[in-house]
């Protein structure tokens, strides 16, 4: 997609040019987080569809994955707070109107029911108890892949705000395309057939989305195109392009279908990094918010004040 | 644990009894730049040194609201016709504004707060609880102002609490008692609100071409702010956002956006145990 300059140029005004909005204050950690909590949650679903079909080796596979994403997860989400020893200060309430409340209540239900289920089914224990662990963590999972994209579309932070529509599927393609990736690193033959096409389909559903959430924002979306997010995000789309192309003729090719399991688990990390870095980005220029909201008042859309 | 929907600004959910809604008027018309306000807020609140700089500015040299910063005082130097009205030299007009946090009727701060450090006192103003919050950061991308921030020395996030000690004292606040020229107003909202809108319609009168009410207006995109402006020019000229909403406004819609991404993302994983038939050669 061509670059379009921000409303034609249109002048703006502002202080110094100083920025209106605080830059975010988190670190690699979150984008971090972001992908491995995508893993963990589309692999316990990945894990849930191999139980249900009898899928045993993929099972295995996917439970630990998941378990180890989701305690990379935990260290990283602990690690970014600006006191990591007061963590447990997330579950002082639950709140709502708060997405990353929502999300620290939903991960202290999908961690130990993920972990259940893999440590059942390493050590054989409680097969039934582990199986109804991999029931909870697989239909908690998709929530957890897809939460993030509405933490970071609930801020004032323009590139996320008004890709609030489109953020979670974007997650959720990338999560599905790195959960099959990462599995097919520890399979082969028919038991990883399931994970190469959930690599592939995943990689389209990313694909699509980041498509869409272009269009959608315009001249709002420059952010993602420029700078540092502008570099990670375009090699994101060539590490997922690039990693589907490998996996749809790695059907009968092991070695080829690995290799694009790595590209496009690789993609989905760096798209993560780079909407990351385009909020970084857009919180950093004030014409972001001048722009979306004089644009919102020459509508008549402003909230409350009928046009 | 319990569950708290965050309390807006009218209280009514949240206390059964409680003090009139206070607030602040701040008249940048009348502010002449002495930074009084920054210093008398700096020393009642310990609020810690945040770094001495020339910033090339005009006369601010702090540059905005930050952790370290609960009072700004924003200086803009502008070519104008000389307005004879209001005085100063022909050719320049010298605005000036102190900045402090809105303490929004719809706190976006607040309703994102993991914790519950970020309350809402019996004053309807929006105070940080430092013994609570663990630092994540998430107010501070909320926020539509660019107001609370995490301070480096401790992790924790630090704003204006609108001297919520000297409230509940029966004091004004601290920036508001050292005023000297009266631009910075502290009071029952409503009766603020009376005064501001009173002092427009002088101004109009007197020839002050652009005074604006800023925050005012109870249907903006916060529900109005408990600390409200009277400008001179667009708010974007201060720094300030001409149409903030709390992104919390939309989250109904973004919780759908999810719920159609997590069903995209079952299918997607149903879908890649079914389809086989055409993988097959």
């Amino acid at each position: 997609m061509k670059e379009r300059s921000l409303v034609g140029k249109a002048e703006f005004r502002s202080y110094y040019g100083r920025p209106i909005l605080k830059a975010p204050v988190w670190r690699w950690f979150i984008p971090a987080y972001f992908f491995t909590g995508g893993l963990s949650g589309a692999s316990a679903t990945l894990a849930l569809g191999a139980q249900v079909t009898g899928n045993r080796a993929l099972r295995r596979t996917s439970r630990l994955v998941s378990l180890a994403a989701i305690a990379a997860s935990a260290f990283f989400l602990v690690v970014d707070l600006g006191r990591p020893s007061r963590f447990h200060h997330m579950l002082r309430v639950a709140r709502p109107t708060s997405p990353m409340s929502v999300g620290s209540w939903l991960l202290a239900l999908f961690g130990p029911a993920t972990g259940a289920a893999a440590v059942s089914e390493v050590t054989g224990v409680l097969p039934a108890v582990g199986d109804a662990a991999g029931v909870v963590a697989g239909v908690l999972g998709p929530a957890v892949a897809t939460y993030t994209g509405v933490l970071v579309a609930d801020s004032a932070i323009p590139a996320w705000h008004e890709a609030r529509d489109h953020l979670p599927v974007l997650f959720a393609g990338g999560a599905a395309a790195s959960a099959g990736g990462v599995a097919l690193q520890f399979l082969a033959g028919d038991a990883a057939e399931p994970a190469r096409r959930l690599a592939i389909a995943g990689a389209q559903v990313e694909l699509g989305a980041k498509r869409g959430m272009e269009r959608k924002l315009g001249p709002v979306g420059e952010p993602y195109h420029e700078g540092v997010a502008g570099t990670i995000g375009k090699a994101a789309t060539q590490l997922t392009l690039a990693g589907a192309a490998a996996l749809g003729f790695g059907r009968s090719r092991p070695r080829l279908a690995r290799l694009g399991g790595v590209l496009v688990a690789a993609g989905a990390a760096a798209e993560r990094f780079a909407v990351f870095h385009a909020g970084i980005q857009s919180a950093a220029d004030p014409k972001y918010v001048v722009a979306t909201q004089r644009e919102r008042m020459a509508k008549g859309e402003t909230v409350g004040r009928p046009s | 644990m319990t569950v708290v929907l965050p309390p807006d600004g009218d209280l009514a959910s949240s206390y059964d009894s409680h003090p009139q809604r206070m607030g602040f008027f701040t008249d940048t018309s009348i502010c002449i730049g002495c930074k009084a306000c920054e210093v008398a807020c700096k020393e009642w609140n310990r609020v810690p040194e945040d770094g001495i700089a020339w910033l090339g500015s005009s006369y601010d040299n702090t540059g905005s609201l930050s952790a370290n910063t609960w009072r700004h005082v924003a200086f803009i130097e502008q070519q104008v016709p000389a307005l004879p009205s209001v005085g100063g030299d022909a050719g320049v007009r010298w605005l000036m504004s102190s900045d402090v946090c809105k303490h929004c009727t719809s706190a976006a701060c607040l309703e994102v707060c993991p914790t519950g450090s970020l309350f809402r006192t019996e004053f309807s103003t929006v105070v940080v609880q430092p013994d609570i919050c663990n630092g994540c950061g998430y107010c501070v991308s909320a926020c539509p102002f660019g107001v609370i921030d995490r301070r480096e020395s401790d992790g924790l996030a630090w704003k204006c609490t609108l001297c919520y000690d000297r409230l509940k004292d029966g004091q004004q606040p601290a920036c508001a008692q050292a005023c000297p020229t009266q631009s910075i107003q502290f009071g029952p909202l409503e009766e603020l609100r009376a005064r501001a809108s009173a002092r427009v319609d002088r101004l109009a009168e007197v020839g002050v071409d652009g005074a604006r009410l800023y925050g005012h207006d109870k249907d903006d995109g916060v529900g109005g702010f408990g600390a409200f402006f009277l400008l001179l020019d667009e708010p974007e000229v201060y720094g300030l956002p001409p149409d903030p909403v709390t992104p919390t406004r939309d989250l109904p819609a973004m919780w759908k956006a999810a719920g159609r991404a997590a069903a995209v993302l079952v299918l997607t994983v149903a879908s890649s145990f079914i389809g086989g038939r055409r993988a097959r050669r």
